[in-house]
């Protein structure tokens, strides 16, 4: 018999529980949970302000799934320190939670930069969580200014979600271009002016230098007053708990194939870790929701005692505001890196394919975005070019640029 | 749910003419309307298959119900599941309509409907057809409706 515990209730967690109970059905499972709520979709929480869900909707799985695998759930339960001598987890107020097998699943917190004056300002929120969420949403009023720190795919998001429910919105970032580590130059401007459209303002290039009240002094010497104070600057992989245990830790917690950490019987998956990415054949941080589920069920067969890898990971994102759609994935080589790319832009749509080695390794694509995971499979899969009819593939994501004999696997077949 | 064991929809491609019967009979099947003219004249229409031609090569697309479904996986709004009897489902109340799920489909068999809500083949089992629409009308029998595998 096991006594599995896991550290965090997100989406990692959830999909570690199914991993142990495809394996072992009977040994107890207790998960520790921060928040007070049973798992959510957390990048709901901006359609959740723009009404596409409701509170309701937006868990993860249904209400009887913990009953179902047998599972303790102890919300509003903070692990505090690791002991892997003696195989316990400690509480804060020092209660010993012991285990045979344990996954972190403690994903990822906001990052927020030193700004002169910030302990100030009266309504500043994060948007990480359901209840930030629900804490905006009660500030929200249509005659308020909104200043959102930080113009990356949270930021964004949560301009999205509240457009429609106050004044005016401006966003600003340090870096020149927005959702600066998934788009290049082309695609940022392209999706800029979209948001411009839709009334949203932009501050790049530039940083909060300090509050004075209600006011924001921007580096620049631009002012910008609000009301309401967004910081989404970023986030960090939660490896406090493993650190201070001796765990191997970079940025994220470092695992490897199996989900399995430098340490004995502790395993962590989602976006507390840095897994491979095989664009880079390296490991770095993907915090992602996918990862995060195939990385939790790959650590809950492990330890169960079933071998499992995980060694697909790659960055991708799907991405829309206001109706435009983008989807990025993998990685983007330049020429000098030996990358090659393959362009298609007008005034609806750009594609940007990129191949290194006889593989595609990445893509942009907005606008136009049906039938891309044939290239994200072509990604994942490590397809080589020569096996397909790349130059039509490249204009049009179809099987007829594949084998008959791999089309008739796959339409024939069971995959 | 890792269930392979199913009966799934399977295109001989020798044998389809790319008429795209197939495609109307699914956006009627699952139109919830009674009548074809009422339900399809004059509209775009949003099939769950999908001919692809090239030259001579024809074929159908539709969901093939993966052993382990990777839009299960990705999809952020917990929208999907592989049921017990190996269907893949979207439960289009949950859904957002962030297309994670066109982004990781390796055979392009997920797409929005009408309302941006995405739909992909789920065998005609909720409609009142019954049996795949696809499978029914095809005039060359170049898809069918089995157990393989
Ligand atoms: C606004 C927003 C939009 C997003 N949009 C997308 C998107 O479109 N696509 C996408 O792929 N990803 C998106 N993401 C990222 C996605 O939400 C994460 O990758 C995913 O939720 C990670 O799951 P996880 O289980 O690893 O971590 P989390 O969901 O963060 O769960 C970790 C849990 O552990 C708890 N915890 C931490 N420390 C402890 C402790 N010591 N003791 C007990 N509990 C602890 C935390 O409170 C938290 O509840 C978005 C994120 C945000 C915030």
């Amino acid at each position: 018999m096991e006594q599995y515990v896991i550290i965090g209730n997100g989406v990692a967690a959830v999909s570690c529980i199914e991993g142990i109970r495809s394996v072992d059905t009977e040994s107890p499972i207790t998960v520790l949970a921060a928040e007070p709520h049973p798992t959510y979709c957390r990048p709901l929480i901006s359609y959740y302000l723009e009404g596409k869900t409701t509170v309701e909707r937006m868990v993860y799985r249904k209400k009887s799934f913990y009953e179902e695998n047998h599972v303790t759930v102890r919300y509003g339960v903070t692990a505090h320190k690791i002991e892997i001598h003696t195989h316990e987890v400690f509480l804060e107020d020092g209660e010993s939670v012991p285990y045979t097998k344990l996954c972190i699943a403690a994903g990822s917190s906001p990052f927020v930069p030193p700004m002169k004056g910030l302990e100030k300002v009266e309504k500043q929120f994060r948007f990480q969580t359901l209840d930030d969420a629900l804490a905006l949403e009660q500030a929200l009023t249509p005659d308020a200014k909104v200043l959102i720190v930080g113009a990356g795919l949270i930021g964004l998001k949560c301009a999205e979600g509240i457009h429609g429910r106050v004044a005016s919105i401006t966003v600003c970032d340090l870096a020149p271009r927005i959702l600066s580590s998934i788009f290049d130059d082309l695609c940022a401007a392209r999706m800029q002016a979209h948001l411009e459209q839709h009334g949203i303002s932009f501050l790049l290039n530039d940083t909060v230098t300090e509050f004075k009240g209600q006011t924001a002094v921007m580096k620049s010497g631009a002012k910008v007053d609000f009301d309401i104070l967004v910081a989404a600057v970023g986030v960090r992989a939660n490896i406090g708990l493993v650190k201070a245990a001796g765990g191997n830790c970079n940025r994220g917690i470092v695992v490897d194939a199996r989900c399995a950490t430098s340490m004995p019987d502790v395993y962590a998956a989602g976006d507390c870790t840095e897994g491979y990415d095989l664009t880079i054949g390296a490991n770095r941080v993907l915090a992602l929701l996918p990862n995060a589920n195939m990385q939790g069920y790959c650590a809950g067969q492990n330890m169960a005692g079933k071998a499992a890898a995980f060694d697909k990971g790659i960055p991708m994102n799907s991405i829309g505001f206001f109706g435009l759609h983008a989807m990025t994935a993998g990685t983007y080589f330049s020429e000098q890196e030996g990358g090659v790319c393959y362009e298609e832009c007008d005034d609806k749509h750009i594609k940007r394919i990129y191949t290194k080695d006889d593989h595609m390794t990445g893509f942009l694509l907005i606008g136009d975005v049906e039938k891309a995971g044939i290239y994200t499979a072509m990604i994942r899969n490590r397809t080589p070019l020569y096996s397909v009819t790349y130059d039509a593939l490249q204009k049009d994501p179809s099987f007829a640029s594949f084998s008959a004999e791999k089309r008739g696997q796959i339409f024939g077949g069971v995959v | 749910m890792q269930v392979s064991k199913m009966k799934r929809v399977y295109v001989n491609e020798q044998w389809c003419l790319g008429c795209h019967l197939c495609e109307y009979n699914c956006a009627f099947a699952n139109s919830g309307k009674p009548d074809m003219a009422v339900a399809l004249k004059g509209k775009i229409i949003y099939p769950r298959i999908r001919v692809e031609q090239d030259g001579q090569i024809t074929y159908a697309v539709n969901c093939r119900h993966c052993t382990d479904p990777i839009c299960v996986k990705s999809c952020i709004a917990g929208a999907i599941s592989k049921d017990a009897d190996g269907v893949v489902r979207i439960d289009q109340e949950k859904c957002v309509g962030c297309m994670t799920c066109v982004l990781v489909c390796p055979y392009g068999a997920v797409a929005p409907n009408e309302n941006g809500v995405m739909q992909k083949c789920e065998l005609c089992l909720q409609n009142s057809c019954g049996e795949p629409a696809c499978v029914k009308g095809c005039p060359n029998r170049a898809i069918v409706y089995e157990e393989r595998g």
